[in-house]
């Protein structure tokens, strides 16, 4: 017996919760098509005032890092302290840096 | 009681939003995927937020010390003055559909106008209503697209329950002596003014859903006076169950 997917297709969603700020990968939906994406986007993830604006993106569109490339990818950057702007003194009144 | 068209008003108003919220609170865990059953329990929600505020209104202009649920629960079934359509069940998913559109297009024409009441606290509950009203139509005219373009089946079920439900529609657009009178006085919004521009509304979606609009013109009338299809009664049953099991009963 072969198995029927009957659920829709799965697009993620990024909300952005106030403006100026970055959308944040929030989690994800069935939907049909765009529309859709949005109007499920907007009943599960914002209705508690938590977001300003959404993004969604079908799932299919997001590439991904291969976990066995994990140690090429992001061991390099940890011995040396210099890439990591802490020397810096942070301007005053910059919240979001 | 001086206040008593108003009253009336009120309740028609505060009716109709409950019941329809009944209809769709009845749906919560039975939608035809997950994010849709959100959306109608969202929905319903939105219409019992919607019933509450105007519930609270109609007790204050009943001159007693009537609570808002004593309204909303402890009503005979021919003392509710909602229009037929709200109280119409859930078919099929196409049905809920329908008459989501349908009544979300009057529902946004309403509302828009009642935002210019002359009374204050109906406009005041305008302005946050008609918000909820446009992304109910939103919500509902994509369904009514995507049902009606979609399969042969979809197509076949979105146009029964258009069929079905149509002799409703003319109700939405009824006004009575209650009504007039509120008119004149600049309160109450004309709805009977509305029926052309809601069906042009209704026929421009129709269109591109490649549905047709009914050639039926038997229109069914009688819940906005108190006389309900034989429907009303299993729901009353369900929504007043505990307020009389359990009078007074809060959480």
């Amino acid at each position: 017996m072969s198995i029927v997917n009957d659920q829709l297709e799965v697009w993620e969603v990024f909300i952005q919760s106030k403006s100026g700020l970055p959308h944040i990968h929030a989690g994800s939906v069935h939907a049909s098509d765009i529309e859709m994406a949005l109007q499920n986007a907007r009943d599960i993830y914002t209705r508690r005032g938590e977001g300003t604006s959404i993004w969604v993106v079908p799932t299919t569109a997001i590439s991904a890092s291969n976990p066995l490339d994990n140690d090429m990818l992001f061991d390099p950057s940890n011995d040396k302290m210099y890439r990591l702007p802490t020397f810096y003194l942070m301007p005053e009144g910059a919240k979001h840096i | 009681m001086n206040n008593s068209e108003l009253y009336n008003y009120t309740l028609r108003l505060a009716d109709n939003a409950l019941i329809l919220g009944q209809r769709l609170s009845e749906l919560c865990s039975k939608g035809p995927f997950l994010e849709e059953d959100l959306a109608q329990t969202n929905i319903a929600l939105d219409y019992i937020g919607r019933a509450q505020s105007l519930y609270n209104y109609a007790a204050q202009l009943s001159g007693k010390p009537l609570s808002e649920d004593e309204l909303a629960y402890r009503r005979a079934e021919n003392n509710y003055y909602n229009v037929l359509l709200v109280e119409q069940p859930d078919e099929d998913f196409a049905h809920t559909i329908a008459r989501q559109f349908f009544y979300s297009v009057a529902d946004c024409l309403f509302y828009a106008e009642l935002t210019k009441s002359k009374n204050e606290t109906l406009a005041s509950i305008a302005k946050k209503v008609i918000k909820e009203s446009k992304y109910h139509l939103n919500h509902s005219s994509d369904w009514v697209k995507r049902l009606g373009g979609g399969t042969e089946l979809s197509h076949e079920k979105m146009q029964n329950a258009v069929n079905a439900l149509w002799m409703y529609t003319d109700e939405l657009f009824e006004i009575d002596d209650i009504e007039h009178k509120l008119i004149k006085e600049g309160v109450a919004v004309n709805s009977s003014n509305h029926k052309s521009l809601w069906l042009a509304e209704v026929t421009e979606v129709f269109k591109e859903a490649g549905l047709s609009v009914p050639e039926n013109n038997f229109m069914m009338t009688g819940g906005r006076s108190g006389n309900h299809s034989e429907h009303f009664g299993h729901l009353l049953s369900e929504l007043q169950y505990l307020q009389r099991a359990y009078p007074d009963a809060t959480w």
